[in-house]
């Protein structure tokens, strides 16, 4: 078998992932479809030899993508994104942690570990608050939280959960905005893409997955500016960036995304986000930055 | 191309630039398929995985 020079890791194929083979074959380059479902790796063997050097992490299980790709990387292929990149983008906790240890605008947050205690880190954001789970998204447990009866119904419910992840309450400031956040798509150092996704009719929420639409959103010097920073703090590579405004001229970064879905920025968009992404995946230097493990 | 529903028993029409790992859905039941398998002209489908916790972007 013939080695690829880049592959996409995959577990579902969806819209996007379809789209960067496109993109892929457009430009005459050669690529693995991998199947992280179907991978079965040895820790100790180093014949990764047959894989590309360079590989897209595109998969829906956080988890999953970030397991595969740390073993790559211990084996010295490059993953796009790296598995820190991967660790710090789908923990909210680690991501809002570094946001605000870094000085980019994040709404106020606070993290509890027991029942017991959850409530007083919702007393400490105050009313009206967000509770979310720390890994998972698509909108998905994303509470809006408006007074004490919500707040102990909610507590309860998730110390019924067998799951320890429920017992760790991330709870966030709800910022005052327009029905509407924006999403950048970051490839490298550059703004590929740059939406304002507003919600679905009687949901507070703007995600795409949940019914949301995308229109063009201006990149402003201000809007750059953060948006570049918090790249540059995640980690480069390719992220999804989402903020809300907290005034025209005002950005909170609440969610940045190391598997970032794009079909609804591609619609508001002339340029082909895949193609970036491709472009990006093709040029950049296959030796490792950073591991995960050493 | 076509593949018949585990649940139902309906035809689960494939598209021509199908891939493996794309999902597909049965339009009478619902339930949803992964293709696993595509050999001139014939498509093998699984049950696909349901959406667990850690699944978002």
């Amino acid at each position: 078998m013939t080695k690829k020079s880049v592959g996409i890791l995959f577990d579902r194929i969806r819209w996007e992932e379809k789209e960067l083979g496109r993109q892929l074959e457009m430009r005459g380059s050669s690529y693995d479809m991998i199947d992280a479902k179907s991978q079965v790796l040895a820790l100790d063997d180093s014949n990764y030899s047959t894989l590309p050097e360079k590989i897209l992490v595109r998969c829906v299980s956080f988890y999953r993508g970030l397991n595969v790709s740390s073993v790559y990387e211990a084996h010295g292929i490059k993953t796009i994104n790296s598995a820190r990149v991967l660790d710090l983008c789908g923990n909210k906790l680690r991501t809002s942690q570094i946001l605000a240890s870094r000085g980019i605008p994040t709404p106020k947050t606070v993290v509890a570990f027991s029942s017991e205690s959850a409530m007083q880190a919702i007393e400490t954001v105050g009313f009206p608050c967000v509770m979310k789970p720390i890994v998972g998204s698509w909108g998905r447990q994303v509470i809006a939280i408006r007074d004490r009866e919500t707040a102990e119904a909610m507590i309860e419910m998730r110390e019924q959960q067998s799951d320890s992840m429920q017992t760790i309450f991330y709870i966030q400031e709800m910022i005052k905005r327009p029905p509407r956040d924006i999403r950048c798509v970051v490839v490298g150092d550059e703004i590929v893409a740059s939406v304002y996704r507003y919600s679905a009719p009687d949901n507070w929420k703007t995600n795409v997955s949940l019914g949301g639409h995308a229109e063009v959103c201006k990149i402003t010097p201000e809007l750059e500016e953060t948006v570049l920073k918090t790249a540059k703090v995640v980690g480069q590579g390719v992220l999804g960036i989402d903020l809300m405004e907290r005034s025209s001229s005002e950005f909170v970064v609440h969610e940045v995304n190391g598997t970032a879905e794009f079909k609804g920025a591609q619609m508001a968009s002339t340029q082909s986000i895949a193609g970036r992404i491709v472009d990006y995946m093709l040029s950049v230097d296959g030796k490792l930055g950073q591991k995960l493990i050493a | 191309m076509d593949a018949k529903c585990l649940e139902c028993e309906a035809n689960v029409n494939i598209e021509d630039d199908a891939v493996v790992g794309e999902i597909v859905t049965c339009p009478d039941c619902g339930a949803d398929y992964e293709v696993a398998s595509l050999q001139n002209g014939t498509v093998t489908i699984k049950v696909a995985e349901s959406v667990k916790e850690d699944w978002g972007e």
